[in-house]
């Protein structure tokens, strides 16, 4: 522990030297304004901004990138709550609650919620990576195929077991998303399938951001169009600091659920191939399961704000260690980080913590520093954030409208991408209008690839015996998770049930 | 009226353009650099490296962004190269894959001979890898024993049906007479991680992706598919030395669009002949044992594409297409 202690002081001594310390400001201020713009998440932002890390020596440079990659994790919230398009993938569960809390004239509120969650998550992740990156390491080596895919399974239970909507919308919801998310090459086989009017587009698949962007933006706009006949119901928030205060005290009714996001986000951020946008939809779904009232999830709970922060954030700090120590990256803009390194000439891999003692724990301090410097600009700027609520909706709305076009194109470059978000949007309005839920849909197109890859890697390697989920500790705990997630709100109908002709007796 | 409008708009348009026209050709824009290949295999880790190199040296006004598209064996990147004709800014990172998957997937209709050949940066091999905790395993004589003791439920991680590890697996099946189950990962490096956490019971990686793993002393090679022992695994047998007839090598090359222009194709050719010198390329071709003497551009280069591509289908008719598909 103590020798612990002396490495990280040492990086944290590193992270304040001036040039690493200009590196974490401008990185987390750079980030900040990348993620919070639709189609220009962390990825972009780092593969844009990778070049100009060749003028700083390497430690400065994945400083300056690490606090990029944070920046934007925040910054993709403030689209998500303030025009309700999910600014990227990873922010697509803070629409959920986000939106209907700036739409109740609690922008600020959820902001601030946002901005305190991203820094506990960021926080508590990082003091787990300090502590234990080895045997997390070695841990996420045992997860298999299997275990894989029974934590799949405990993020889909989440949400069908949440009690409030109606089960059987929600199940058709998934599946949907999950027909959504086969469109394209077959993953094991290679082969082509559920190409519509043999469309060669279809075969690169549904990129989850056009089904986000097009359910969120159009698809929620329209509808809210329809429903206030375009009359103004953005609420004008006057920032006084007591209101400020208040905001932080807040703190309070979502505490529990940004600590239980940080660890999950955490965890699953660790899982090679895992994640952010998972995490943060499975910290979502966590939340609202483990809620008094998880009815009101979906309706402006700020909890329901702080739990994907949390995970989100966490996840990032987390999907680092694999990138670290197995030289495998835990998401697409670690993949570019891990490029630059290999630039630099560092090796990724189980010795690179011994090797490059210097270069891994100025990171890790500067991961602490990040996190103080990204939560500040974040509290500082929710003034200028709220601005954009001011607007009218009738103006705010057409440009909510060229954000999705510009945001979709942007990141795929194809106009098909964007007529395909176009047509999903008029299908997010039809289910909002038939009040399906959407945010099952949106988990199961995230999560149906690494599912159905999990899976069948799993029944291959048993030769097709299904037994070999609960052969194996991991994944039967998993299951059995998921089976109680599921079945408790069955359990709690039928215990409402006996209660009641009870209580009429008495 | 009309036509004499056009006529001085065209004439203006022209007189904008001609100047350009006569300098010499570079990137306008971003150039993507599609990677068939998921992240941490030896295909994303050259294409990071070309990438990364490029920048610093300041050899391109725009930058190379790095794309993964792995989807179907690299079909989904062929389908991309394929749409994208005519195109000056999109690159492929080609493996053995640019073959294979055109054999196998026959309604892909991509011809790859009709893409721009821009350089071939290297030839990569491969090793037979086992977890270093298997101290049964020291030779490839114990390691087909125990093979053949598993009965076809011994796994080995690949990454795709198709893909040139899927075909070298159904190779040594055919040479060795056993038979496996192949898992198919996205990506060398998750194969890599998934045969040091015991997910499978071994992989034939290149030596990039198994490097650091060998380095901390988690996994050991077996057997190399070269013609000559290639350092650094000078202590590692070939196949042929013992007795089984398999060489099997990666080419690692670059391609352009079908129809890009000519200007193009050349400066992309010096750009990566120049970098294929550089000594920084040098270094990681002997670092992680990759061949690099000879550099291959253009018809040379198509007819090396050509014949590899009539080897393959050889080698697909050989041990049989349903033994690499239907696993």
């Amino acid at each position: 522990m103590d020798t612990i202690l002396s490495l990280l002081g040492a990086g944290l001594l590193q992270a304040f030297e001036p040039l690493n310390f200009a590196m974490i400001f401008l990185g987390c201020l750079a980030g900040l304004f990348i993620g919070a713009m639709p189609g220009l998440g962390s990825v972009n932002g780092v593969a844009i901004l990778l070049p100009v890390t060749f003028l700083v020596p390497p430690t400065a440079a994945i400083i300056f990138l690490a606090a990029l990659y944070y920046g934007a994790m925040y910054g993709g919230a403030v689209s998500s709550i303030t025009l309700g398009i999910p600014g990227s993938s990873t922010a697509v569960a803070t629409v959920f609650d986000g939106r209907p809390m700036a739409q109740s004239g609690r922008a600020d509120q959820a902001l601030m919620a946002a901005a305190i969650a991203s820094f506990i998550g960021g926080t508590i992740s990082v003091i787990l990576f300090t502590g234990f990156a080895p045997p997390l390491a070695a841990f996420a080596l045992k997860f298999g195929p299997q275990e894989e895919f029974a934590l799949m399974l405990v993020a889909f239970a989440t949400f069908i077991g949440l009690g409030g909507d109606d089960i059987p919308k929600t199940i058709f919801s998934i599946l949907i998303g999950l027909v959504l998310a086969a469109v394209g090459f077959d993953i094991i086989s290679g082969n082509p399938r559920l190409i519509f009017f043999d469309m060669v587009e279809f075969q690169r698949g549904i990129e989850f951001l056009v089904l986000a962007i097009g359910i969120y933006g159009i698809g929620e706009m329209i509808w809210t169009l329809e429903h206030t006949k375009g009359a103004v119901q953005m609420h004008k928030v006057q920032i006084t600091l007591k209101r400020v205060w208040d905001n932080f005290k807040q703190i309070k009714e979502y505490l529990p659920t940004t600590a239980m996001g940080s660890v999950v986000g955490f965890f699953v951020g660790t899982l090679p191939a895992a994640g952010a946008t998972p995490a943060s939809l499975m910290s979502y779904g966590l939340a609202k399961s483990f809620s008094k009232d998880g009815d009101s999830f979906g309706k402006g709970n700020v909890a329901g704000v702080a739990a994907p922060e949390a995970g989100n954030n966490a996840a990032s700090t987390g999907s680092m260690l694999p990138m670290l120590t197995l030289g495998i990256p835990g998401s697409p803009t670690t993949a570019i980080l891990l490029g630059g390194m290999i630039i630099w000439g560092l090796r990724p891999g189980p010795l690179l913590f011994s090797e490059s003692p210097d270069f891994v724990w100025g990171l890790i301090g500067s991961m602490y520093v990040a996190n103080f410097v990204t939560v500040a600009l974040n509290i500082a700027l929710i003034p200028v954030f709220i601005r954009v609520l001011a607007m009218p909706f009738t103006i705010l709305a057409p440009i909510i409208f060229v954000l999705c076009v510009v945001g979709v194109f942007a990141t795929t470059d194809r106009m098909f991408d964007t007529w395909l978000m176009l047509l999903l949007g008029c299908m997010g309005y039809l289910m909002r209008k038939l009040n399906y839920p959407v945010a099952p849909a949106v988990l199961a197109i995230v999560l149906g690839p690494l599912t159905e890859r999990s899976l069948r890697q799993s029944l291959i390697s048993s030769q097709g015996d299904p037994m070999t989920f609960i052969e194996r500790p991991i994944s039967l705990v998993c299951i059995l998770i998921a089976v109680a997630l599921v079945s408790y709100p069955f359990v709690q109908k039928m215990i409402r049930k006996r209660k009641e002709p009870a209580e009429a007796a008495e | 009226m009309k036509f004499l409008k056009t006529l001085t708009m065209s004439a203006a348009a022209l007189a904008i353009t001609a100047p350009a026209a006569l300098a010499e050709w570079q990137p306008r824009k971003p150039v993507e650099f599609i990677i068939m290949a998921g992240t941490g295999g030896g295909a994303d880790q050259i294409a990071r490296l070309l990438q990364g190199l490029i920048q610093s040296k300041g050899m391109s006004p725009r930058p190379f962004i790095p794309i993964n598209k792995p989807g179907g064996s690299g079909a989904e990147a062929l389908s991309y190269m394929a749409g994208k004709e005519g195109d000056n800014h999109t690159l492929l990172v080609a493996l053995n894959s640019f073959y294979t998957t055109p054999i196998i997937q026959e309604d892909l209709a991509i011809d790859i001979t009709e893409l721009a050949p821009i350089g071939r940066m290297a030839m990569d091999t491969f090793l037979l890898w086992v977890n270093s905790e298997r101290d049964d395993i020291t030779d490839l004589d114990s390691y087909v024993e125990k093979v053949k003791e598993a009965d076809s439920a011994w796994r080995v991680g690949g990454t795709g049906s198709g893909q040139e590890d899927s075909i070298l697996t159904a190779m040594m099946e055919k040479e060795m007479d056993y038979e496996v189950t192949y898992i198919p990962f996205p990506g060398g490096g998750t194969v890599a991680k998934n045969l040091v956490g015991n997910q499978v019971d071994s992989t034939v990686n290149n030596p990039a992706e198994q490097m650091e793993f060998w380095r901390a002393g988690n996994t050991k090679p077996i057997v190399q598919f070269n013609e000559e022992r290639e350092p650094p695994y000078e202590d590692v047998p070939t196949a042929q030395e013992l007795g089984v007839d398999i060489v099997y090598y990666m080419q690692r090359s670059i391609a352009g669009t079908k129809g890009m222009d000519p200007e193009a194709i050349e400066w992309y050719q010096n750009l990566f002949h120049e970098l294929f010198q550089s000594e920084e390329w040098q270094n990681y071709c002997e670092t992680d044992g990759l061949t690099c003497d000879e550099w291959l551009t253009g018809d040379d280069l198509a007819a090396f594409h050509e014949s590899q591509m009539q080897r393959h289908r050889e080698l697909i008719e050989e041990v049989g297409a349903e033994s690499i598909t239907n696993k």
